[in-house]
């Protein structure tokens, strides 16, 4: 009896709430993955967010910042967004960084009134005639980065190319934009399981189809793994690979070391970018973290200044909804990535980057080498009524 | 024809993987009665202690040793601070039990390696791939798994069948309690039995390092196959572990490979890839219900 009463008194403690802070302090609900193999991103996002919070303070204005991981389920995500609106009373969110997760989630928390600010995934079907007036996006629509990516392939000069993405929706959008902007011929297109780690398969495919060049969309630990069977079938000196930023980040790159040498990235941020609002960011990252660099953290980070913006400018009013929303439309921040304004679907207009893997001082790093596409839009803005 | 060798290549090394796994699950479950959702820990705590190791020291053979004592005594302390607790259970606690044991060792390794996975090497000689046939070039390495895999087979199968621990395993499988009765020591069989089983799940997650990603939860990923080859082979059936692995490894491959293009000639539309990579991930559930339907023991029955 005593043990199953101190068992329970146990587990009642660890679930008991953690003391409230200041009562005034604007609450800030982050849904984001920081378990599993993508585990890294969400950490990434979380750590960079929580960098330009400065003693509490995000604008100028008291914020609690609520974590809580969604790992990578789309019923996961959909309940805490519910229980942080119910029990909690939160208005504002961030944090999702799979489109997966994000179309189970944010619909329940715009349909409440409150905001979501989205510091990666951008499906399609949210940036069309879906979109809502207290949605925004920080990073990118899913799309537009492949867009980028089947450019970069066209200026590269390749005729043909075999295309890879996981069976989901960011998946389905990667290649989607790929083909909208690509000239060439596509010889194959390959799904494959968003928990897949095994690529054999694809390998020998991508191998039988001898394409000019290989695109590929695998986020996070499948990129890893991709990588390196690409490199272990011999195909890395065969046949060129240009991929989507997400698919070779700092720890991807760090994790495949010299065979990721001359791999061409499409991207919209990168380390070595020269502005005050990146070195910043930069340095700050590593005197407080001191671990590889990803887009993740960028748009963490990013979404972060934004979010101080709209709140310094009214004074942490999140309760008026126009004027919070206004606020956030103006996008008064200086973004890590240099230029940055918002379409009428909300989603950002911004430049596009070429990148190449090359051998630097302190080991392979991603290079800035040449410009895709100057403030460009997405394919959907066009679609939204708001 | 050559791409089609070649994918019978990666099915017979995704089998061979998923025996490494099946083997020892399906002991544990045959014999020992307990449902061990750790394995896929075991597999993972294989993978982080050996890459570990052969990136500290840079020898990926030093890695093999670290491995396998990593999985050894996780293996024991598993079972002696949970699992024996948990034979007189029924199956509803074993698997709340060991779930949970899943959730504190992930959080372990996430505490102690960080979330970003680890970079695992190959040896130098096992780099680049092998001209298997004319034209047929095969990664050295995978071609190593295979073969360390059809060793470890053909060394279950002589432990089995000749040695006297084996016709112990044998006869658990076949009658727990009448192996008890005739005064056999259980508990040193269970445990055995266990050890065995962990060392070779920490074989495998060693070996799929450097093909893999080393990544927090890379065990969950392979269990829930694993489960279906130990239900497809019969419980408790190394034999039937070991075909049902080959078979899974074979049919998941060529589903995966050839299904989309099927699906491309007979659906038109952008939506025939996802349609076509969406089935075969069905596949090898489908197969497990068609031979569960045909004979509900599975291939190779152990129980009498």
């Amino acid at each position: 009896m005593t043990k199953t009463f101190l068992l329970a008194a146990a587990i009642a403690s660890a679930f008991a709430a953690p003391p409230a802070s200041a009562a005034e302090a604007v609450k800030i609900g982050m849904i984001t993955t920081l378990s599993g193999p993508a585990g890294y991103l969400g950490q990434d996002i979380r750590d960079a967010f929580k960098l330009a919070i400065k003693d509490g303070k995000l604008g100028g204005v008291p914020v609690e910042l609520k974590v809580e991981d969604d790992a990578l389920k789309p019923g996961n995500g959909k309940q805490i967004a519910d229980r942080m609106l119910s029990d909690d009373r939160i208005r504002l969110f961030t944090g999702i960084n799979f489109s997966n997760v994000a179309e189970a989630a944010v619909p329940d928390i715009v349909d409440a009134g409150a905001f979501y600010i989205s510091p990666n995934a951008a499906p399609s079907n949210f940036a069309g005639k879906n979109c809502n007036k207290n949605y925004f996006v920080a990073s990118w629509q899913n799309d537009a980065l492949h867009e980028a990516g089947g450019e970069y392939v066209n200026k590269l000069g390749y005729k043909s190319a075999v295309i890879i993405a996981p069976n989901y929706q960011a998946g389905k959008d990667a290649l989607m934009g790929f083909k909208r902007t690509f000239k060439g011929k596509i010889v194959d297109e390959i799904y494959t399981n968003l928990d897949q780690t095994d690529f054999a398969s694809v390998m020998a495919q991508i191998r039988a189809a001898k394409p000019e060049a290989v695109f590929q969309f695998e986020p996070g630990g499948m990129g890893i793994a991709f990588m390196r069977q690409y490199q272990q079938a011999g195909l890395l000196g065969q046949i060129p690979m240009v991929v989507a930023e997400p698919s070779m980040d700092g720890v991807i790159l760090k994790a495949l070391g010299k065979a990721a040498v001359g791999v061409r990235v499409a991207l919209h941020w990168n380390s070595d970018f020269d502005n005050e609002s990146n070195k910043e960011f930069v340095a700050a990252w590593t005197k407080a973290y001191n671990r590889p660099l990803t887009f993740a953290a960028s748009q963490g980070y990013d979404t972060a200044l934004l979010i101080a913006s709209a709140l310094k400018a009214t004074d942490g009013k999140v309760s008026d909804a126009d004027a919070f929303r206004a606020a956030l439309r103006k996008a008064d921040f200086k973004s890590v990535r240099g230029k940055f304004a918002f379409g009428p679907n909300q989603h950002p207009i911004q430049s596009w980057y070429e990148a190449e893997v090359v051998d630097g001082k302190n080991g392979p790093e991603l290079k800035t080498v040449g410009t895709i596409y100057d403030d460009r839009g997405d394919a959907y803005s066009k679609e939204c009524k708001m | 024809m050559t791409l089609f060798l070649e994918q019978l290549l990666n099915g017979l090394q995704y089998g061979v993987m998923l025996f490494l796994l099946a083997a020892g699950l399906t002991l544990i479950f045959g014999i020992m009665g307990i449902i061990n959702l750790t394995h896929g820990s075991i597999y993972m705590i294989g993978a982080y202690a050996g890459t570990y190791v052969a990136n500290l020291t840079g020898s990926f053979y030093l890695g093999f040793p670290a491995a396998l004592a990593a999985v050894g005594l996780t293996g024991v302390a598993v079972e002696f601070l949970v699992v024996r607790r948990l034979y007189q259970r029924d199956h509803l606690d074993q698997v709340l039990a060991t779930f949970a044991l899943i959730l504190i060792f992930n959080q372990l390794v996430t505490l102690i390696f960080g979330r970003p996975p680890l970079y695992a090497t190959t040896p130098a000689i096992l780099d680049g791939s092998v001209e298997v046939l004319p034209g047929l070039f095969y990664p050295l390495y995978r071609m190593a798994i295979i073969g360390v895999g059809l060793l470890v087979a053909f060394g279950l199968y002589v432990i089995i069948h000749k040695t006297r621990l084996g016709m112990l395993v044998r006869a658990g499988a076949t009658n727990r309690e009448m192996v008890r009765a005739l005064g056999v020591d259980i508990r040193l069989l269970y445990t055995a039995v266990f050890g065995l089983g962990a060392l070779l799940a920490g074989l495998a997650g060693f070996m799929a390092g450097p093909v893999l990603a080393v990544q927090v939860g890379m065990g969950e990923q392979i269990l829930i196959t694993t489960f279906v080859v130990v239900v497809v082979g019969g419980v408790g059936s190394i034999r039937g572990a070991f075909f049902a692995s080959l078979l899974i490894g074979v049919v998941d491959t060529l589903m995966q490979a050839y299904l989309p293009g099927l699906f491309r000639q007979i659906v038109i539309g952008p939506d025939a890839d996802a349609l076509g990579a969406g089935l075969s991930s069905m596949g090898i559930y489908v197969l497990m219900a068609i031979v569960l339907l045909i004979r509900p023991g599975g291939l190779f029955i152990a129980h009498g």
